[in-house]
Formats: structure tokens, C-alpha cells, sequence
């Protein structure tokens, strides 16, 4: 059987080796690089990342990796976006002021809600284990083969304060409850993933996820 | 609302896992990475590590710890003792830390709280506290695992630590620890009625019962254990069922 590979972006933010680790876990040699050609010669790139959203494209532009990963989306080739890599994906963020994003996915990355539905605060940050559902009511299968192997309720990990909100609502893909308030946990766009929470981090629903995304 | 988080609490000394009462009076239970694959398996939501003599020994064993146990547990991780710097959250970070806690050296320079929070963001920066009851409603802070005095009122060190950016607060009961008497629900009530960061109550729990007061009275968004796993008294599914019969949101397996 042929092994698996899977490039990470290291842009010089966020815990690399857990993402890193979760995948070798899943039978992949992982390559954690810098490097454009390395990238874009990739089947599977993983773009992780965690803390600001500025800051983080900030350290893509200085590496011009913001270029290289939309090169390398344009190929039709796999990328996922993990926690801010994934909000990285969409247009523009309002964290700290509007900044400006990949544009990969259309839709703004803003705050979650910090009232529940009836009005009492929430904590923010969403921190923990929240499960995850399909985007409607009545959906019952998910329409995204990387949560093929993930039952509907099963949770995930998350750790954010602002949570992406796509224009075309056929690219939420799954979505958690806090507080009462649908937050997105998941979008698809053809060859692209993102997903709020941390696979790496979630237990074995995480390995699922990633072992999907493997065999993609 | 929020899913309670279970949290396994490992303390650490030199390569062993380790357990005692009030924090003191150590003694050897095991291999930290055998136990933490245990308690993965089981289903634990976060798993903390705390070297319980971090001032007597080189810390680079935790470093090295951290390491071997993110190989196969795919949970957060949260690394304590004896963090004296941004250095040394930085090195305990790329090791696979998710988190750190610091006690003793925040209540030395409180700014170390607000330089990690910056670096790494509030949700990384737990400020981990003993508290050792001094009257009815007042504790005082200690540090060195319970055995120095600060002077420091617990609630009052809390707030301030919460304004220099602590994301999370780790809350021992030194009275508590270790005496599977259950938690002290006043001291956890007194912290959550005054922040809004999470607050994981730990030291006391001696059966599942106990967790239901300490999220129901005291509010606690997440609960520590290591004696009531590391002895085998209950297993983390017998805890959960405890947990959602009294209407707790725990995470489904």
C-alpha cells in the first residue's frame, strides 16, 4: 500500500508538532515546510495555525506563502485549513479591524455571539468539546466525504473567539451549538476544507477525520 | 450549555507519576505516558501534567515527557511546575503542550501572565492556584505546591490574573487534595461568581457525586481528578453516567 504524505505550512505560528504527530498517527510521512516548491509539488497540504488572524496572514504575505497556497488551490489538489488556518480561507476577518484573508472560500470570518438565544452571556472564548451536526435540521447524511466515518452529535475540540460566516451557505458543511447559536464547524469548497476545530485534538473523531482526509 | 470538560490530572515527579494528600507525603504510582494512554482511551477530555518539585529537578524530563505522551493522545495537554519564563512555556509548547500553568512564578512577576497571554494567546496562559482556607469565605494563595505562603487573597489574585490575561484558571483546594472528601464548592463559587474565563476545579474528588455539586453549586467548567483514576476507583464512564443523570452536559463517546 502506498503511504500517504501531507505537507504542513509552517508560517512560524501555532503548535505544528500536534498536527503533525495526529497524522503520522494516521499512517502519513509528514513534511513541515516553508518551502514554495515543496508545497506546491504536495497532494495534501495542511494549513494549521492558531492566534490572530492579522498577524497570521501577516506571516504568510512576509513568507509570500498567500500566494503559493492559492497557486496551490487553484491545482485542485487537497487543502485544509485547521482553527485560524481555516478561517484564513475566506475573504476578510473583523478581528482587530478588517484584514484581508485568502479569498479561497467567499464569506467573512466575524465574532461569535456572546449571548445565548435567551439573551444571557456566554464565555468567550468557546473553549471545549462541542458535537457536530449537519448544517440543517433535517439533514441527515453529511455532504462532505471527509466526515464520512463521523456520527452526527460526535464532538470535536474547539478553541476560537470569531467563527467563519460563508456567503454560499452550501459551504457550511457541519456547524456546533454554543449557546444556542449555530457556529460553523466545518466548510467544504471542492478541493478545500476548513474545519473550526482541532482534528489533532479531538480525540478519536479527529483521527477519523484526518484519516479521511488521507485517503482523499 | 457548555459541555462540562473531565479533566485527568497527573502529578509528576522526575520520570514518575505521582500522588499524595494536601500535596504532600508523595508517593509512586507509575508511568506517566501508560497512565495518559489509559485515560485517552477511556474517553478523558484534557489530561494535566504538573512536576510537583520543578524547583529540585531539571524540567527538561517534562519537556521530554510531553513529547513521548503527544505521540499517542490526541486530547489538549496542559504542562505546570516550576514555569519560570516565556522560554520555558515556549520549550514546553513545542514539546506538544497545548497549555501551560504558572503558579509560583506569576505570583512573583505577575507580568509573566500578560507576556505569555500575548505570545501565545489567553486560551494557553492558565494561572494555576493553591488555595489553603484562612477563615470561613477567605483563602490565601500558596505557592511551591503548598508549602509557601503569598499573603495574597485567592479571589483578589484571581481577578488581577484574569486582567493580565489568564485565559483559564487551574483551582486547587490544598485542604482538599488528595482526601477524596470532595471538592471545596465555596472556594470554586467564590472564584466563578467574580470572572468569566473557565475555571477547572481540582483536589477532593473521591466518587462521581462529587463532581455534581462542584458544577451545579460551585459552577466549575471543568473538573481535575487523579486519585479516583489513578487508583481505579471509578472508571471515567461510570463518572460520565453520574454526570449526565444529574443533567450535566458531558461530551458523548
Amino acid at each position: 500500500m502506498m503511504i500517504p504524505e501531507a505537507t504542513i505550512i509552517d508560517y512560524g505560528i501555532g503548535n505544528l508538532l500536534s498536527v503533525s504527530r495526529a497524522l503520522e498517527h494516521c499512517g502519513a510521512k509528514v513534511t513541515i515546510t516553508d518551502n514554495p516548491e515543496i508545497i506546491l509539488s504536495s497532494t495534501r497540504v495542511v494549513l494549521p495555525g492558531v492566534g490572530a488572524f492579522g498577524n497570521g496572514m501577516k506571516e504568510l504575505e512576509n513568507r509570500g506563502l498567500d500566494k503559493v497556497i492559492k497557486q496551490y488551490a487553484s491545482s485542485g489538489k487537497n487543502l485544509i485549513g485547521i482553527c485560524l488556518g481555516m478561517q484564513l480561507l475566506f475573504d476578510s476577518s473583523e478581528e482587530f479591524g478588517a484584514t484581508r484573508g485568502l479569498s479561497l472560500i467567499p464569506g467573512k470570518v466575524i465574532q461569535i455571539p456572546d449571548k445565548t438565544l435567551n439573551g444571557e452571556s456566554l464565555k468567550i472564548p468557546h473553549i471545549g468539546w462541542n458535537g457536530l451536526f449537519g448544517p440543517n435540521e433535517n439533514s441527515t447524511q453529511w455532504n462532505e466525504k471527509i466526515l464520512a466515518t463521523v456520527l452526527p452529535g460526535e464532538s470535536a475540540y474547539f478553541v476560537h473567539s470569531f467563527m467563519a460566516n460563508p456567503i454560499n451557505e452550501e459551504d457550511v458543511k457541519a456547524v456546533c451549538f454554543y449557546g444556542g447559536n449555530k457556529v460553523t464547524a466545518l466548510v467544504g469548497k471542492g478541493n478545500i476544507v476548513g474545519c473550526q476545530f482541532h482534528p489533532e485534538k479531538s480525540g478519536e473523531v479527529g483521527i477519523k477525520i484526518l484519516k479521511q482526509f488521507l485517503l482523499n | 450549555m457548555r459541555k462540562i470538560r473531565l479533566i485527568g490530572r497527573l502529578d509528576i515527579k522526575g520520570p514518575n507519576l505521582i500522588k499524595g494528600i494536601h500535596l504532600e507525603g508523595l508517593r509512586v504510582i507509575g508511568s506517566p505516558s501508560e497512565y495518559s494512554l489509559r485515560y485517552y482511551n477511556e474517553g478523558i477530555d484534557e489530561l494535566i501534567y504538573m512536576d510537583c518539585v520543578a524547583s529540585l529537578y531539571g524540567r527538561n524530563s517534562l519537556g521530554e515527557m510531553v513529547k513521548n505522551v503527544a505521540q499517542n493522545v490526541f486530547v489538549p495537554l496542559t504542562v505546570g511546575g516550576g514555569i519560570r519564563s516565556v522560554e520555558d512555556a515556549t520549550h514546553l509548547l513545542r514539546c506538544g503542550a497545548d497549555k501551560v500553568a504558572i503558579n509560583t512564578a506569576a505570583v512573583a512577576n505577575p507580568n509573566l501572565i500578560t507576556e505569555v497571554a500575548k505570545k501565545f494567546g489567553s486560551q494557553c496562559m492558565v494561572l494555576s492556584i493553591e488555595a489553603k482556607q484562612i477563615a470561613p469565605g477567605r483563602w490565601e494563595a500558596y505557592t511551591d505546591n503548598g508549602r509557601e505562603k503569598t499573603g495574597l487573597d485567592v479571589v483578589e489574585w484571581v481577578k488581577k490574573g484574569v486582567a493580565l490575561g489568564a485565559g483559564e484558571i487551574l483551582l486547587t483546594s490544598v485542604d482538599q487534595e488528595g482526601t477524596q472528601k470532595g471538592f471545596d464548592v465555596d472556594l470554586i463559587k467564590a472564584i466563578t461568581s467574580e470572572i468569566s474565563v473557565p475555571v477547572i476545579a481540582s483536589g477532593g474528588m473521591g466518587k462521581p457525586e462529587d463532581l455534581v455539586s462542584a458544577v451545579k453549586v460551585g459552577e466549575a467548567d471543568a473538573i481535575a481528578m487523579a486519585h479516583i483514576l489513578h487508583y481505579n476507583k471509578f472508571s471515567l464512564q461510570e463518572i460520565r453516567k453520574v454526570a449526565k443523570r444529574a443533567g450535566i452536559d458531558v461530551r458523548e463517546l
